[in-house]
């Protein structure tokens, strides 16, 4: 008996359709064995995720809805990096440095918050004037960290994967030295972390701690569809994933774009940064670098590097992370139950895609 | 010589879907001769000794195999199934293409994949091993050398040295000489003759009729997949194996129109240029080309003629010398400013260049114009004039799609080229309504049916007439001769003549496409 491996001619709408929900159930299945392992009841576990993520009706009766908001805030930055290496990805173009990126904009926004007051005195104590420096500082920050792995492939054909990743510790460690040392709060007590932010440097919630921020993220899902599809440039990027000789040959300049591609990617993974401390530590605080821009690869893979698929997959991973955290609380199992489901979707999805291209065939 | 027989191949049919790249050819190889295999691109060649190395396998036909490897004895039927099956029965092929780890030694490279390697590798005498084989034959290389020191040449010895450490006893060159400088193809040629003598049977493929004279002793010529001829080296001559290959009987539907010639378009002088591996490609390149002319570049594929389509695209930079187009200046500027003044490119290689396989029709056709007022603005692509754009070029240029969404990788070859065709000269025709333009057409119609390359060849003739000026490279003699009112040969980076096709003679054409000399001219 042997087992060939064909390809298949054409891809069937239900083949399509079937294949990444057969492979979502597998990735769940597989978690549920492995909590049948360390003793764990599946179903219970499940339930137990769904409702630490979205709440139960008891709660969402008496207009509780602290979980689904929990949910929205960990989407908001991963909806952002997932936005971020999507477009580099769409370009072929492996920035795998989005963590670093998020941490530098998280930085610049609160240099601009803690400090920008000293060098101009008198500045006007508006958030109105205080949040669009401190987005643009994120977006810059993230923006410039990106473009640097970016000038180094475009001109000089560095492998831009070991760069963006290495330029992560770069960005993290400097990070921590500000926070532990040199922007340490004087009246903090010794605990690491600046001091808090002004008012006028804090986006505004909506309920808990679920802030302004997720518009920003929404808006720019739908910025980043207008300009992949709707645009020259996108089309650009378009042709330069699709075949890089192609776009040569079309008289698309691609070390601009790569260039170009990079700064929007950094700056969106900064403008995550930026969200981050503004929405929610109003401070540069420890934990900055919670492995969002990692997770944003799987997210932007799962959803094929498609805007919208990102927004929908970035918030589904939001729900599992917090979902992890209610079964640690409620359940005693370890939160990283999360990560391996995360890993579980992207490894069946993935090999997914396989099925979705070739077919199995069995000859005696 | 010894005259017994090494291999024997007999009946080999091979049929791909559309095309019959074998048809029943006979093809057979003494021990300690040197045989060489010659035809046009697309003659059978490859698909044969694609065949013997167990790449393919044959729909119809045998594979005989003489003795001496320790895996067969005496006169034997083999079915070789896999590379690693031919190796066995002591086939090696020397790819085109080198099949080398860069990061590994020469010693490295010869035991890679060796069944018989221990855990522990005794690098020692593997060294010493290929020391004796390079004395034997004569091929002088380091063992200890990383073969990303080494020159193409000494890399193409390695390659020949890892195949007699297999044992081979039958070796195929497949074009050995091409990426090879004169005096390291002679070298070749030393190597080839001393393990003839020892014994081996070397399969010599080609189009150089120089050194298929020099190096074989006999030759077998093929032509659209089946056998034409083999003869001895000593009984023939160039010219007769170019007519042989080329095709002595071929009738020449010369159904080119005399238009009026008027300005010139395209003027290029003393250009030279270096291939992607820093060799010299292209030599003192000087002609000009006038509206309402195609001019014919002939020659064996790699004699330059692939950068020379680069360096008039602005895909590849000069050297030295000018490339003038409608008198502005183009010489080493980006694509995109030919694209601009009116140079259309349907490059050689469609999928890997001129296509976006997995972009949809209307992306791939509006490749070159989406930059152009007709279909965006400075900022947006206008979805519906890009829809109506796209839709009169399916049309004009029956295009035949389901739809502008399917994935231009599901269309026939045909259509493909058909795409490309409209593309490039609808985006052209919109820039310059007013002036003449400049199309680099490279091999238009390989790999198309008769009716599709018929098709091809009546849109470049239109362009021709409305006063556009053509560059025709193609490997396909016919069609040059047939469309093209000159006709530029190029052999080894040089133009090495160009003439009125009314006064071309196909078998001088032949001559001077394989690097001989034509005394009228």
């Amino acid at each position: 008996m042997k087992i060939n491996v064909e390809r298949r001619m054409s891809s069937s709408r239900a083949i399509a359709f079937l294949v990444p929900l057969t492979s979502v159930g597998l990735a769940l299945g597989f978690g549920g064995v492995l909590m049948a392992l360390v003793g764990a009841d599946p179903i219970a576990t499940y339930a137990a995720m769904l409702e630490g993520a979205f709440g139960n009706a008891e709660q969402w009766s008496v207009g509780q809805f602290y979980s689904v908001t929990e949910t929205l805030v960990k989407a908001i930055p991963l909806m952002l990096t997932g936005l971020a290496v999507g477009v580099a990805f769409r370009m072929l173009f492996w920035n795998i440095g989005a963590e670093g990126q998020l941490v530098l904009g998280g930085v610049a926004a609160s240099g601009i918050a803690l400090w920008l007051g000293d060098f101009v005195p008198g500045s006007i104590q508006s958030p109105w004037i205080y949040l669009p420096l401190m987005a643009v500082a994120g977006v810059l920050a993230g923006g410039i960290w990106a473009v640097i792995p970016a000038i180094l492939k475009a001109y000089l054909k560095v492998n831009e994967i070991i760069t963006t990743l290495m330029l992560n510790y770069v960005a993290i460690l400097w990070y921590k030295y500000l926070v532990n040392v040199a922007w340490k709060d004087p009246d903090g007590y010794g605990f690491p972390g600046s001091a808090k932010f002004g008012e006028c440097c804090r986006i505004a919630r909506i309920s808990g701690r679920l802030h302004w921020g997720v518009m920003v993220a929404l808006v720019c899902g739908i910025v980043m569809w207008v300009i992949l599809d709707k645009t020259k440039w996108g089309y650009q990027i378009r042709l330069i994933g699709e075949n890089i000789s192609a776009a040569k040959y079309a008289g698309v300049n691609i070390g601009r774009n790569i260039v170009g591609v990079m700064l929007l990617s950094g700056g969106l993974a900064g403008l995550a940064g930026m969200v981050e401390v503004a929405g929610i530590s109003h401070s540069l605080q420890e934990g900055l670098n919670v492995g969002y821009g990692f997770t944003a690869i799987i997210v932007a893979w799962l959803a094929r590097l498609n805007p919208w698929g990102i927004i929908l997959v970035a918030n589904v991973f939001a729900a599992i992370l917090v979902g992890g955290d209610q079964i640690q609380m409620t359940m005693g199992l370890p939160g990283s139950v999360a990560h391996v489901l995360q890993g579980a979707m992207l490894f069946f999805v993935l090999g997914g895609d396989f099925f979705q291209r070739y077919r199995l065939t069995i000859t005696r | 010589m010894n005259k017994s027989i090494a291999l024997n191949m007999q009946g080999i049919s091979k049929r791909f879907p559309g095309v019959v790249a074998a048809d029943n050819v006979e093809f057979s190889v003494y021990k300690g001769e040197i045989h060489g295999l010659l035809g046009e691109n697309g003659a059978g060649k490859t698909t044969l000794m694609s065949i013997l190395c167990g790449l393919y396998t044959p729909d119809e036909g045998q594979i005989s195999l003489m003795g001496g490897s320790s895996a067969v004895d005496g006169i034997g039927n083999v079915r070789i199934g896999s590379p690693r099956e031919a190796i066995e029965y002591g086939i090696g092929m020397v790819h085109q293409h080198f099949r080398l780890v860069q990061g590994h030694t020469v010693a490295e490279n010869c035991i890679l994949g060796l069944a018989e390697q221990s855990i522990l590798i005794d690098v020692n005498s593997v060294v010493k091993r290929i020391s004796n084989i390079g004395e034997r034959y004569h091929i002088k290389v380091d063992p200890s050398a990383y073969v990303w020191q080494l020159s193409i040449g000494e890399q193409q010895r390695v390659e020949i040295l890892k195949m007699l450490y297999r044992n081979a006893d039958i070796l195929i060159l497949d074009e050995p000489t091409a990426v090879l400088t004169p005096q390291e193809s002679q070298s070749l040629g030393m190597t080839l003759k001393t393990m003839a003598k020892e014994g081996k049977a070397v399969i010599f493929i080609s189009h150089k009729l120089d050194e298929v004279m020099d190096f074989t002793d006999r030759v077998t010529v093929l032509r659209n997949g089946q056998n034409v001829q083999t003869v001895e080296t000593s009984n023939t001559d160039k010219e007769s194996l170019a007519n042989l290959m080329v095709g002595r009987d071929v009738v020449f539907a010369v159904n080119r129109p005399e238009f009026m010639l008027y300005s010139t378009v395209l003027e290029v002088n003393g250009i030279t240029a270096q291939n992607d591996k820093g060799i010299t490609a292209l030599s003192d390149i000087t002609f000009s080309v006038r509206s309402g002319e195609i001019l014919g570049v002939a020659g064996v594929s790699g004699n330059g003629q692939q950068e020379l389509a680069e360096v008039l695209t602005g895909l590849r930079k000069s050297a030295s010398g000018y490339v003038k187009v409608l008198g502005s200046d183009l010489t080493n500027r980006s694509p995109a400013n030919f694209i601009d003044a009116g140079v259309g490119h349907v490059p050689g290689d469609r999928i890997g260049v001129g296509l976006a396989g997995n972009l949809s029709v209307s992306d791939n056709l509006i490749m070159k114009a989406y930059r152009g007022s007709e279909v965006s603005t400075s900022v947006f692509l206008r979805s519906d004039a890009v829809d109506r754009y796209v839709d009169r070029l399916i049309y004009d240029f029956d295009v035949d799609t389901p739809d502008r969404y399917t994935p231009v990788r599901n269309l026939s070859g045909g259509n493909q080229q058909k795409a490309i065709l409209a593309r490039e000269i609808s985006a052209r025709n919109d820039q310059n309504v007013d002036k003449e333009g400049l199309l680099i057409a490279v091999q238009p119609t390989r790999g198309l049916d008769v009716g599709a390359t018929e098709t091809v060849r009546e849109l470049l003739l239109a362009q021709c007439k409305q006063g556009d000026a053509i560059v025709l490279i193609s490997d396909d003699l016919d069609e040059i001769i047939g469309i093209s009112t000159r006709i530029a040969v190029m052999f080894s980076g040089y133009i090495v003549g160009i003439m009125n096709a009314d006064e071309a003679n196909i078998s001088d054409i032949g001559i001077m496409m394989a690097g001989g000399h034509v005394n009228n001219l």
